[in-house]
Parts: structure tokens; sequence; C-alpha cells
């Protein structure tokens, strides 16, 4: 999946520092520690910019373009961050037979932003996903941790007006 | 230990879990606190009940009451009646557990949907907790792993597999006690088992149930697959997406570390073997078996080209066993009830049962697990209960992205590995999508395409490029400007594609494209001759008008119109404006009075 360049300034804390060096530490010796500790590092900062890419490529021991390459391969690190509502469209074979498209769609013209992108207040975030599971619910999207099922196009949009 | 007069089985697997199972968990714990009830009525959440239509579920014994789509403010009625009174509250009941003449109740097993399956890898899912080793063990766990560590060689071990003729649930039905035996053949001191939980088939759930129903199951036999291949490390890559999956594993893998079931010397054996999980992060093809040993290597997962095979040089280097969760689930009852047990269920070739993950247009959408052979037939109108609003059924889909569709006049091929194969698909890791009349094959071979293009990993030019242009050609198709000669072109480079790839992901990418050719040409001769596209679904294809005579002016539609394109007077028909049009189809939603069609 092609990955948008980062466009948000980075900010992070010391304190976020010092508990991304105590998730390498951790993880120095173990084999394959990469994987884990990019993980846990999108835990710390909400996403993988590349100042963290730099801090993690240095402590253990690994090329940056190794880091970065990984970094951009799986769907699940970003390089940019969430908005404060992340909206999830499944779009899982089940769901999309059952008309996730028509949803996803009227949610995009909606907030006015692509799948990957963020309003420009950074409230939503928008994603298309892969299968969540919950098929029994299909269309499914999920705002944050709220999942909403069962929906038509319209009542998709309307449940977002809960969140503005 | 306290003994109960009545247990809750409440449903905690994620589709009832999106439905809210958990705060009806929590109500009901209090609930049952302010009626004193707490040390006679015990809650136990469990794992996936399958039936994720009726979510969220609960069952409540010893009268084996199932209610289903339960809300928060039905838990008093429940708690005040059910297990106060001993009245069971009738509205709630699922409809086919009534008996309809005495209106007694009957057990679940006999309702339509249960009634055909037979339950193997899912036998403790929705009947046990599976946070709790002692309920897990009360149901013979971990008597398959003693008896193997204590009274077995690893040759014995391997050949109660193969004589059970199990083969891999990952979709390609390779012979597990086959690659048990090529892996315990590999000389070497180290050696791993890993297990493939990474399930990325878009609408399958199969593994995460069984993880989040059973996960005891699923590390018992990778012990004893250690066992058998002498290996002393187990990886269960398991998908990031899964969140109560991997909090259950994580709880289970620390219980079974308390009770010796994991770590030194277990059972007394001198046997060692230890567990330890890795979160995949979303990228389908690491549910191919070499990109997921790149990947817990920690690396971009790319397939490796093979031979060597995993069994001779896998994870590090190191000779490997890797197997799909329900592979392994079915392990255990393998070395309990005996190979032969086993092998007496399914067809010739396709022995046991299967788990299906039946979504799409069905009735009954949830998880079921089938006999070998059992027909599509069986499984739609009797379990799955048929096709909603009164639509006919047109095709069901297996194999994910790899697979293929079978159409309505092979409804009654009995399911098993070969007989997929024979007819354009393939048993895949269980997705079985319904598709009724209104759904267009050519979009749901774009849909896999789309897919497909996203997922490649771009290693090999064959799928990396081959894939684009597959899609390219079936866009071209679904917007009206292909030619037959297009058609033609695009055939031949689907076999192109399947033999120049490097992985499975390529080699089955154009399968989606190639059996609704195979079944549904005549729709694709449609949308390219005629520019027409029969199901209604191809946007560029279709348009929306007002029937003048039907409609009542009531503006409804205009309104809802994100673009304008509707106009008229009130009380007057509206007409649209067809080149502002976006035919997103919301005005046809709205419209109560039948006066929007598509074209």
């Amino acid at each position: 999946m092609a990955k948008k360049k980062t466009v948000v300034p980075f900010n992070g804390t010391k304190e976020q520092e010092v508990q991304l060096a105590a998730v390498i530490e951790k993880y120095k010796d173990v084999q394959g520690a990469l994987m884990p500790v990019l993980q846990e590092a999108q835990q710390i900062y909400g996403y993988l910019p590349i100042e963290v890419q730099i801090m993690i490529a240095e402590g253990l021991g690994v090329s940056l373009s190794e880091v970065y390459g990984v970094v951009t391969f799986y769907a699940q690190f970003s390089l940019n961050p969430k908005g404060q509502y992340p909206i999830s469209v499944c779009m899982g074979t089940a769901c999309y037979v059952k008309g996730s498209q028509a949803i996803l769609d009227r949610i995009q013209r909606k907030l006015g932003i692509e799948v990957g992108g963020v309003t420009p207040d950074g409230r939503f975030s928008l994603d298309a996903t892969r299968c969540i599971g919950a098929c029994g619910l299909a269309p499914v999207f999920t705002i944050g941790d709220d999942v909403y099922g069962k929906l038509t196009p319209e009542e998709a949009e309307a449940v977002l007006a809960k969140y503005e | 230990m306290e003994l109960y007069r009545a247990h809750v089985l409440i449903c905690g697997g994620t589709g009832c879990t999106s439905s809210g199972s958990a705060k009806l968990i929590e109500a009901m714990e209090r609930e049952l606190k302010n009626n004193g009830l707490e040390h006679e009525v015990k809650v136990v959440k469990t794992g996936c009940f399958g039936l994720c239509a009726l979510g969220p579920v609960m069952i409540v014994y010893p009268e084996g009451c199932f209610y289903s789509h339960i809300t928060e403010e039905d838990i008093p009625e429940i708690v005040s009646e059910h297990l106060v009174k001993g009245r069971i509250v009738t509205r709630l009941l699922y409809q086919e557990t009534v008996h309809p003449e005495d209106n007694t109740i009957r057990s679940l097993n006999h309702t339509k949907f249960y009634e055909k399956q037979m339950r193997v890898a899912l036998r403790n899912c929705g009947v046990i907790n599976p946070e709790n080793i002692e309920e897990y063990i009360a149901v013979d766990g971990y008597e398959a792993l003693g008896r193997v560590l204590t009274q077995m060689t690893p040759e014995e071990t391997i050949d109660v597999v193969s004589r059970s003729g199990l083969r891999g649930r990952g979709g390609a039905g390779f012979p597990t006690g086959k690659k048990w035996s090529f892996a315990a053949a590999s000389p070497g001191p180290v050696k791993y088992v890993c297990c493939n939980a990474d399930e990325g088939d878009p609408g399958a759930f199969m593994d995460r149930s069984v993880l989040e129903g059973d996960p005891h199951a699923v590390i018992e036999a990778m012990a004893i697959a250690g066992y058998a291949i002498g290996a002393h490390q187990g990886y269960i890559y398991v998908r990031a997406e899964y969140p109560i999956a991997i909090h259950r594993l994580e709880i289970a893998i620390k219980q079974a570390r308390e009770y010796g079931f994991l770590g030194k010397n277990i059972f007394d054996s001198g046997f060692d073997f230890d567990i330890e999980l890795r979160f995949g992060a979303g990228a389908f093809v690491c549910g191919e078996e070499t990109a997921l040993m790149t990947s817990i290597e920690g690396h971009r997962g790319e397939p490796r080209v093979r031979p060597p095979f995993p069994a001779v040089k896998g994870l590090f280097g190191k000779p490997t066993v890797l197997n799909n969760v329900e592979t392994y689930a079915n392990i255990p009852q393998i070395f309990v009830k005996g190979p032969e047990w086993f092998a007496s269920i399914g067809t010739e070739k396709s022995h046991g049962t299967k788990v299906f993950a039946l979504v799409g247009k069905i009735t009954n959408t949830g998880l079921v697990e089938i006999p070998m052979g059992t027909t599509l037939r069986e499984i739609i109108e009797d379990i799955g209960g048929g096709i909603p609003n009164g639509k006919k059924f047109k095709a069901a889909q297996t194999g994910g992205p790899s697979g293929g569709c079978i159409p309505a006049s092979l409804i009654d091929t009995p399911i098993d590995y070969d007989n997929l194969i024979a007819i354009g698909s393939m048993m895949g890791s269980g997705g079985l999508i319904v598709m009724d009349e209104d759904t267009c094959m050519v979009d749901i071979a774009k849909f896999f395409l789309e897919f497909t293009v996203d997922e490649s990993c771009g290693k090999c030019t064959a799928c990396r490029v081959g894939t684009r242009r597959l899609l390219e050609m079936l866009e071209k198709i679904t917007s009206g400007n292909a030619t037959m000669d297009d058609l033609a072109e695009m055939e031949e480079l689907c076999y192109y594609i399947k033999e120049n790839s490097l992985c499975g992901l390529g080699q089955t990418a154009p399968n989606p494209v190639l059996s609704t050719l195979r079944y549904f040409r005549d729709e694709y001769e449609a949308h390219i001759k005629e520019k027409r596209c029969p199901a209604g679904v191809c946007k560029k294809l279709i348009g929306y008008e007002i029937i003048a005579d039907n409609c009542k002016g009531c503006t409804a539609c205009a309104r809802v119109c994100p673009v304008g394109a509707i106009s008229g007077e009130v009380k007057k028909p509206h007409s649209i404006d067809k080149t502002k049009c976006i035919k997103c189809g919301a005005c046809i939603e709205k419209c109560k009075f039948s006066a929007i069609v598509k074209k």
C-alpha cells in the first residue's frame, strides 16, 4: 500500500524518548527484534516519523534503510499520526458485498478527505481496513474502539455527527 | 471449589463483543450481585458460539436456554424472571430452539444451524472459558500431550498424525504428517514450530475464533509438534488486528507455563518447549509460509524461493514446521480419540471437518464446522437458512483472493479439497462468501484484484506488474471501454501470471478472474458488447432515472442529493441531471414511492 509522507512536524518529548530507549534495551538481544520494537514505538508516539526510525536504527544497530523498508511494507505502521477519532471502514469481502464501498464514499465526501488522510483540524482520520472479523454485522466501520454495523450510508453519516 | 446452580455463558468472541457483549457481562455480574446470587450463578465469558448473526448471544444452563439479540435492558428481566423465579424469558429465546408443537425448549444442537455441523476444531468454542486452563483440562485438555510425551516416540507421534489423514487447513491441503516427517528427518539441534495465525483472507475469521475460544488446543498441538520433530521453541504469528485473540493467547501461554505444560521438563519427560507470540502488521503476503518466517525474522515480509522448503531451511535458516491454527486445533482430538476415528469422518481423500466463515448474503451469518463432503446446498440452505430478502442464490466464493466462485449450477458439489480444485476454486482457509443476484461477478473479480495489487510485495515482476495490468483490464471492462480482444488478452495474462509468479499469492491471484470467466462469461460479454452491468453495480455503466408517473414531488431526493443533480418543483415530478449525478444511490435509498430506478 502506498504511504503518504510525514506531513506533521515531529515533537516528541523526553519522556517518550526514555520509553523508547527502554523498549530497544528490552529487545536488543532478541532474534527478529525490529518488528516488535516498531510496534511498541508506534504505541508510544502514535506514529513512526523519520526521527523515531533513526533512533530505532541506531539503537538496534541496523541501517535506516532497513527500518524504513519495514515501516513502509506493513499496513499497520503509519508515517502520519491518526486523528483524534480514527475511522476505519471495513473493506473485507463480506462487508464489500453488503455495500461498504458506498459507506466509504459517503464518509470521504462528508469529511472531504481521502483514505489515509486526516481532517485539517486533526479530529478525524480515515482508513479502509481489511476484515475486522465482525462479518455478522456487515457492513461495519469503527471509530476508535466503537463498532458500528448494519448501517446505510445515510445512517453512517449520522453517526459521525455524534463525534463533532 | 464453589458449586453453582446455574451457569450463564455469554459469547465474548469478536462478533458479539462488537455488538456489545462485554457490557452485558458487566451488567449481568452487577445484577446478580444486587440480587445476592453471585455465589449461586456463574457468569462465563466464552469464545464464539458460531451464530454471529444473532449476537450478542447467551446460554443459560441447566435449562440450555439460548437467548439472542440481548440488550443491556434485558439483563434485569433475565435475572429476576429466569434466575430468581425460574421462568424462562420466552420473548428473547431463539425461535428455532422452541419446539413448534409443545413449546418445550430444544437443544441448540437440534436447530437447523447446528444439526448438520460437527465440531472438532471448534468443539470448545462457546463451551468453556478460554481464560481458564482448568476448564480446558476438564474437557481432556493436555491429555494428548501427556500421552505423547510419556508413552510415545517421536516417530509414533508422526505416524498417528499421518494415519489420521489430516491435511493442512490453511488452504493448500498438504498432508500434515508428511510435513512433520520431513522436518523430523532434517538434521540439527535447533528447529522451530510455527503457527500461522495471520488470517488475512478478507471475510474469514475461523482462526480468530479458535484462538479466542480455545487457545490451549493450539498450544498443546504445537508442543506435540515440537516433540515430534525435535524442536524446543515455537512462535505464533498472529494478526495485530486481533486484540482479543492476542490477549487470550497471552493468558493461555502464561497459565500453561504455570501448570508445567510449557517450559522445562514437561510431564517429567525431559522435553523442553516454549512459545513466543509475534504480531503481524497487516501484510496479506505474510500468510505465505516463507514470507511469514521472513517477517518473524524482522524483515519486510517477502517470500523466498522454494526449495529449500521450510522443513529443511526455514525460520532463522533452521528446519521448521509451520501449520495453520485450525490444523493445530484438530491435533489433540486425533490423539485423544484415535487417528481411525478422525479418518472415518469426511470423504475418501479429505478427512475430518472444515470450519467455514459463512458470510455475505446469507441469513445465518456465522461460523460453521462441517464434515468434509457436505454439499454447498446443505451449507447454504439448511445451515445458513438461505438467502435473505427473497433473492436468488448466484454464487459462493471460497478461498478468498486465491480462490474462485462456485455457481448455482454446482450447488450440489460435496465440499472437499479435490472437488473444489476440480471446479476451479479452492478450499482456502475457509471464507465462504455467499452472493445473490445483486452481485456483479466482474466487480467481484475486480475487488479481489484490487486486493492483490495492494498486497503484492513487489519482489517478482509477474505478480507486481502482472496483477496491476490485469486490474487495469478489468477496469476497462467495468467502465464499458473494452473490446472482445481485451478479454482474450486478459485470459492469456492470467495464465502468464500463474506460471511465472514466485509465491502462492501471485500464482493464485488470477483465480477470481479465471473462475468468474468460466462460469459467468456472459456477464463479461454484457459489459463489453452491450455496455451494460446486468447486476446494476458498475457505476460507469448505470444511470439513475426518475419515473415521472411514480414521483409525487416530495423533494426528499433533491434534498439528499450531495451534488444538487436533482431538480423539480414541489408536488411535480423531478428529474436527474445525468451530467452532475455521481451515482451514489442516496436518492434511491430515500425515495418512498419507488420512483427512482437504476438503468
